[in-house]
């Protein structure tokens, strides 16, 4: 395993997927630099079809880039053998999809333990560490509820404790809150705060305003590519009076 | 402080300043936090000279803003009425932004799609103090309600700004009417 010499978390250069051929090729994703440092939130935007996802697949490992590195945590991943790539998936990266990709058939806390039994543990240390983390994401009482007994908004806070199950060094996210409804939108996104103050790196892709706008650093993307990269930590100070009109 | 809004205030029962300014810091939260507090006495004297509240002074005490108790008149009455009847609603003001692009492109000043970007941060850091502060109200009080409001306008507001982006990057692609 070599090193890159750098702190980031996660690390990408000249990173590219493409799809097609010759006068029909897509670059999905045309070269991108990325670095990401460990605890940092990250939004990337964009419009659909800009490339967004498909860069969130490749960096966790679900899609093999055409062209480049990518860096997790020092260890070059985009070269890995497909067993090295699994372990990988289910060990240092948790998922968030926008439509949960629940297991209809499996309770909430069946569902969070899932990726530790797959990853070795016992029974026992799974149900624990799942039972830590329904708490986590305030449905300690949910635990024996099938997705289909949960709202939106509660079957997405399983989603994301369960995405946390192996203790991921990395938190990739696809439009979380792209099936909720604004009270649900928020729950979201107190957790992913509550993430963040825990030290935990997230990649969120999304066109959420609310949550680019709740994230460490925003980039923006068009055509594959990034086109802003603006640090969003500050906030405006003490503006936020001026947000109503009550003067006069 | 808007007149109206003081003499709604009022219109549950007689109260002295203080609890109109402690009212109103309830129903806006950290919106409130920089309310002016010398303001609501300066609107109800001047309710007071117009007829619309009226005053009682506590017998005894000194005459000090405080000690005064305020009520609705007939006339002040009237004019909540009318209030909650009308349907005026801030107007957004966008074509200054519109028109902004329109000069700077058109005197090749600045690049529009620059000013856009520019633009959003400012919003994003916006949205994000109101989000911020709607994560920390409790859930389904007065204030975290009028945070989603503000919320949801900036978020309208920067979808204009896609729309503007997605149209200023097709001009510069293909400019109209330039041989």
């Amino acid at each position: 395993m070599s090193e890159t010499g750098n702190q980031s978390m996660l690390r990408t250069r000249g990173l590219r997927k493409e799809y097609g051929k010759e006068a029909s090729l897509v670059r999905a994703v045309d070269r991108v630099d990325l670095d990401v440092p460990a605890g940092e939130t990250l939004a990337v935007m964009g419009p659909s079809g800009c490339g967004k996802s498909t860069l969130l697949h490749l960096l966790g490992g679900l899609d093999r880039p055409s062209g480049g590195e990518i860096w997790l945590a020092g260890q070059r991943i985009d070269q890995m053998s497909e067993r090295g790539m699994a372990a990988l998936r289910r060990d240092a990266v948790g998922f968030v999809f926008q439509a949960f990709h629940l297991m209809d058939e499996l309770t909430a806390v069946e569902n969070i333990e899932l990726p530790a039994l797959l990853a070795g543990r016992s029974a026992r240390a799974a149900r624990r560490r799942a039972i830590d983390l329904l708490d986590q994401v305030g449905l300690a009482d949910r635990a024996r509820h099938l997705p289909s007994q949960l709202s939106g908004g509660q079957r997405q806070r399983v989603a994301i404790a369960r995405a946390l199950a192996n203790a991921p060094m990395i938190v990739l996210a696809d439009e979380p809150t792209g099936n909720l409804d604004s009270e649900a939108t928020l729950d979201v996104l107190r957790l992913f705060e509550s993430l963040h103050e825990a030290g935990q790196t997230l990649v969120i892709v999304t066109h959420d305003a609310r949550i680019a706008a709740t994230a460490d650093r925003l980039i923006s993307m068009r055509d594959g590519a990034f086109v802003d990269d603006t640090r969003l930590t500050g906030g405006t100070g003490d503006k936020l009076t001026a947000l109503i009109g009550l003067d006069g | 402080m808007q007149q109206e809004v003081v003499l709604a205030l009022l219109a549950k029962e007689p109260s002295h300043g203080y609890e109109l300014r402690a009212r109103l810091r309830d129903a806006l939260g950290p919106l409130g936090d920089a309310m002016n507090d010398g303001q609501i006495y300066v609107t109800l004297a001047r309710l007071e000279k117009a007829g619309q509240v009226a005053v009682e002074r506590a017998a005894g005490m000194p005459d000090r803003p405080d000690r005064k108790m305020y009520a609705l008149t007939a006339a002040g009455q009237h004019r909540v009425a009318d209030w909650l009847a009308e349907v005026s609603w801030p107007k957004p003001d966008l074509a200054e932004f519109h028109l902004k692009l329109l000069a700077a492109a058109a005197a090749h000043l600045a690049d529009p799609i620059a000013i856009v970007d520019a633009q959003r941060r400012e919003l994003l850091r916006r949205l994000r103090d109101a989000q911020r502060a709607a994560m920390t109200e409790p859930r389904e009080s007065d204030a975290a309600l009028l945070l989603e409001g503000i919320v949801l306008r900036l978020q309208a507001d920067l979808r204009w700004l896609e729309a503007c982006e997605r149209t200023w990057t097709m001009r510069k692609a293909s400019p109209r009417g330039e041989q």
